[in-house]
């Protein structure tokens, strides 16, 4: 349900200003753009995004490396995922992002393992190639039940002038799998999203050229591909259960749980649905220019959302589906308002602040108004202008815009609006909280989940109940301190 | 339905449940195109033996399941121990979101750092601008007393000069006259983390040094080298050195900055060693380093000024211990106070009430190359036997100590050194050699499923255990914390094997 609310302008303004005084003019200059108070009339929420972030900030973004192996490609989980270059990329992001997946690991699954061409000297002075071909035999000898093997260039690989797409070629033929090269070297782009971007043209131009492998699919009307839901904690098997209790038939989930076979049979689908549209609505679009499967957005998050998008992609569909939505939310419907009468006088009130990727700032909103909660800021890592266009209708007159937000300015927003929630990084998560703060993480669900569908509400609900409630908050003062 | 709002079950429980089992079954089934089980089985049977893992051992160029970081993690890490000070590392900004990301993971603490975020325009024209703004903003934004600058290896790739881009931009007015600024190349395709921790530190010493006049005193330097457990040994450090009246500079101290407590203020900087102290410390009669392996160019910095130096091994146990408070009374002409001789007695009574549950048993050990020395050498006083001791970023001079050490003790005999390899060739180690127990970090996790060799966590980092690291595991306070670690996994151990209530737990014991 949405709540009807309005966020304090003037201490917002106030805030902005407060912090562009910190900085030299230059940066100053260059951060105002990407501050802003959102006004209901504006289409966009006026922020400036998808430009380089300032040196020296303390930016929150990563990589286009973390935006491929990290998001995209890293939980297809049948191939080994080759981090090329040295062994620091791939060991911080190891098992790092809870894409949850079946399988037996170092067997027929690979997604929380850490394979490194740890780049030595003579990899830079020589260059790679040599050393990748014969990572890709190695990893054919030990590990035979790999699908395919994905290479996921880190910095070194592009400046030293590596042909890795030659060596792709060469070795795919050789070894009879696909060998999938990604040019997503952590100097490109200014944050993940262009790891994304390059990430999705690689399956269009490397994966998909194998779609006559699956010659024998039997199609049905019914068929739907998740897209942009890595089934983080789970994520996407909530919501798969909701698909198919609605009479849908998903074949395929990108990228969480996912299967290089899921990947190259996507084409055959009747609609695709897109959860994070951020990181993977290129290659949706592409889908829908050379297939024609169309696509549409969905939300997962909180039961008003859920029934929304539910209803909205049975529109696709005949009558059998359009009363598989109905009969799903009313079954669910139970479950949806126990969990709301539970928590939301718990929760009823509470002031939000969200600063996450590309998605959740606004997907996230609805499922926290379900609680009665009122978002007071959001901002996106990643973002670019049609993700603020798609935000401004899900915020309130008066809430603080922050783009690329740096710790700086998230410290003081945070001080000055004292939230009663904060949901952002693990970067975020101890600075906020030693100020007393309530905190979760909203990239990993802080170790929990899944949030998405019906089952995910509750564990969301629960989650933020635990948070902004903790007995420990009113501990911080000890009790004969002045 | 599984979910109901009264008892909410999240992943744990919930996938565990009938209706996602079967329709995780189904998805595999009719939309995975994955391999039969059958061939599953047998692979997974295959990658247990011999053949394996001779083929295993055969690698030559891929890496898997790596014990080891780059090196700016360690430079970051390092920096952080210094009072104020603002890590600032020149290259691709991902870099050091994945620095602090990785450190707050471990610690449950914040970690502060700074990238120059180079892009693409800087890979072809160099990133001098960006170092001048990035000091310009960092020092604006943060207030630091000091920026130690790093490099990843992008910077490194296109060959940016620290020296010359900092001069350049002092030049600039991008930090105030004087300003400390020092700095150390950190590639990181050359060695690891501890790599890193030593060129840093060996960077801000020369940045202190370089220019002064040492006038020897008494003091003595002490260098931790890399360590996840800083929080509780360096406090357990200085508590020792202080009870025997010892004046010493920690360089670098993480103590404080990695255990600030929650009060209502978040402090980007606590504690860490005084850039005063810093300087002061050129006029040490003596540096010390608890892990000689991470601190070589820093051992060979204190050596030419003059110091007297000494390298310990991860000291952990009793002998070690007493080798380095001898060592430390010897350089300072300080004696050891009765209090730390009961404190020793403790540990050795602790050890007597225990060895009979330790002693025999077998265990592999990973981490860094010091540790596995520390941990090793406290493992045979127990009577414990390493028989797999493996640091990924381990060299041959490492192996050839470690190895002699192994000799030396009847306890390490059939033990087996294995520098560079990784934690998959350690699968194949366990199941072809198998072990009792398995000693390292959280990443050994893996391990213990695969192999069913139970992991005692003591090695960084630990992501999923939470404040271990608050305690010290050097000092005999520390071995008895470390021996309490072990003993409790032993003992949970002895209680699972007995199995079936009323079928195999015949052994299920109230006392042990």
């Amino acid at each position: 349900m949405s709540l009807d609310y309005t966020n304090d302008r003037d201490l917002h303004e106030q805030l902005i200003e407060d912090v562009l005084s910190a900085y030299p003019d230059k940066a100053a200059k260059r951060r105002r753009k990407h501050l802003n108070v959102a006004d209901d009339g504006t289409s966009d929420c006026g922020v400036k995004s998808n430009v380089k972030s300032l040196p020296g900030v303390m930016t929150i973004r990563g990589c286009a490396y973390a935006g491929s192996k990290g998001v995209v490609w890293g939980p297809v989980k049948d191939m080994a995922h080759i981090s090329h270059g040295p062994v620091g990329c791939g060991q911080y992001s190891w098992a790092q992002r809870r894409n949850y997946y079946t399988g037996t690991t170092g067997i027929d699954s690979f997604g929380t393992m850490q394979f490194t061409s740890d780049y030595q000297e003579r990899d830079i002075v020589f260059g790679g190639d040599k050393k990748l071909r014969q990572i890709i035999d190695e990893i054919e000898a030990l590990f035979p039940l790999a699908k395919g093997i994905s290479v996921q260039s880190e910095c070194p690989v592009g400046l030293i002038g590596d042909d890795i797409e030659a060596v792709a070629r060469e070795k795919a033929a050789e070894i009879g799998k696909p060998v999938v090269p990604v040019r997503c070297e952590g100097f490109r782009g200014v944050s993940q999203s262009l790891g994304h971007h390059i990430a999705n043209d690689v399956i269009r131009d490397w994966v998909f050229a194998r779609e006559d492998e699956h010659g024998d699919f039997q199609s049905t009307p019914y068929d739907v591909v998740v897209i942009g839901d890595y089934n983080i904690g789970g994520d996407a098997w909530s919501s798969r259960k909701l698909l198919e209790e609605m009479g849908l038939r998903v074949i395929a989930q990108w990228t969480g749980d996912s299967t290089l076979a899921e990947l190259e049979r996507a084409p055959k689908a009747k609609l695709n649905l897109i959860h994070c549209y951020r990181s993977m609505n290129y290659i949706a679009r592409h889908m829908e220019e050379k297939y024609g499967t169309p696509w549409t957005e969905f939300n997962f998050f909180g039961p008003s959302r859920i029934e929304m998008s539910l209803r909205a992609i049975a529109d696709f569909f005949d009558d059998t589906i359009k009363e598989g939505a109905e009969r799903v939310i009313e079954k669910y419907r139970p479950l949806a308002n126990a969990v709301m009468e539970r928590y939301r006088p718990r929760l009823e009130g509470k002031t939000v602040m969200l600063y996450v990727g590309g998605l959740r700032p606004r997907h996230m909103v609805n499922a926290y108004e379900d609680l009665g909660m009122k978002i007071v800021g959001a901002g996106y890592e990643f973002a670019h202008k049609d993700d603020y266009q798609r935000t401004a209708s899900y915020v309130k007159d008066g809430t603080l815009i922050f783009d690329d937000v740096t710790s700086y300015e998230l410290e003081k927003f945070v001080e000055g609006i004292r939230p009663d929630l904060v949901g952002s990084g693990i970067k975020e998560k101890y600075p906020i909280q030693k100020m007393g703060v309530p905190f979760r993480q909203v990239h990993s669900w802080d170790y929990s989940g899944p949030y998405h569908g019906y089952d995910g509400f509750a564990v969301f609900a629960r989650d933020m109940d635990m948070a902004v409630n903790s007995p420990v908050w009113g501990m911080f003062k000890a009790p004969w301190a002045a | 339905m599984p979910q109901t709002a009264d008892t909410v079950k999240d992943h744990a429980d919930l996938f565990h449940e009938p209706e996602y089992r079967e329709m995780l079954r189904a998805k595999r089934e009719q939309f995975e195109c994955g391999h039969t089980d059958q061939a599953v089985r047998e692979t997974d049977d295959w990658t247990r033996g011999w053949d394996y893992r001779e083929k295993n051992f055969e690698r030559k160029s891929l890496s898997i399941n790596p014990a080891k970081a780059c090196q700016p993690l360690g430079a970051v890490f390092c920096a952080q121990g210094f009072e104020g000070t603002l890590p600032f590392v020149h290259g691709s900004q991902g870099c050091v979101a994945y620095y602090r990301s990785h450190l707050s993971r471990h610690f449950k603490e914040p970690s502060s750092a700074v990238s120059s975020s180079m892009t693409e325009d800087a890979a072809v024209f160099g990133g001098l601008n960006n170092m001048i703004d990035g000091l310009a903003n960092a020092h604006a934004l943060y207030g630091p007393k000091m920026i130690a600058v790093s490099t990843t290896c992008m910077a490194e790739v296109i060959g940016d000069d620290l020296h010359a881009f900092i001069s350049q931009a002092r030049d600039k007015g991008s930090v105030p006259e004087g300003f400390d600024v020092p700095f150390a190349h950190t590639p990181a395709f050359q060695g690891s983390h501890v790599n890193g921790y030593d060129n840093m530190l060996a960077g801000i010493l020369n940045h202190f040094w370089q220019n002064g006049e040492r006038q020897a005193g008494d003091a003595i330097n002490i260098v931790p080298g890399f360590d996840g457990f800083c929080v509780g040994n360096i406090r357990e450090l200085r508590r020792m050195l202080d009870l025997m009246g010892v004046d010493c500079t920690v360089l670098p101290d993480q103590s404080d900055v990695y255990d600030t407590p929650s009060d209502g203020r978040f402090r980007m900087y606590d504690g860490g060693t005084t850039l005063d102290a810093t300087k002061a410390a050129l006029n040490a009669k003596a540096t010390v380093s608890m892990q000689e392996f991470c601190t070589k160019k820093t051992l060979a910095l204190a050596k030419d000024k003059g110091h007297d130096t000494a390298a310990f091994n991860y000291p952990m146990g009793v002998g070690a211990t007493d080798d380095f408070l001898m060592a430390v009374a010897e350089l300072t002409g300080k004696s050891i106070p009765d209090g730390l001789q009961r404190e020793r007695g403790r540990l050795v009574d602790a050890m007597t009430d225990s060895m009979s549950l330790i002693h025999g048993k077998t265990f592999a050990v990973f981490g860094d190359p010091d540790f596995c020395m520390g941990i090793s050498r406290f493992l045979m006083e127990l009577g414990a036997e390493p028989k797999h001791v493996l640091a990924t970023n381990g060299t041959k001079p490492w192996a050839k100590q470690m190895g002699k050490m192994l000799e030396a003790s009847p306890y390490g005999q059939g033990g087996q050194v294995w520098p560079g390899k990784d934690l998959w060739h350690l699968r194949s180690l366990l199941c072809t050699e198998p072990v009792d127990f398995l000693i390292g970090s959280s990443y050994g996790k893996y391990l213990e499923r695969d192999t069913g060799t139970p992991l005692i966590r003591l090695a960084f980092p630990i992501f999923d255990r939470h404040h271990h690291h608050r305690f010290p595991t050097w000092g005999y306070e520390g071995g008895l914390r470390v021996l309490v670690t072990i003993l409790d996994k032993i003992l949970d151990r002895l209680d699972e094997a007995t199995g079936e209530a009323g079928v195999t737990d015949i052994s299920f014991d109230l006392t042990r």
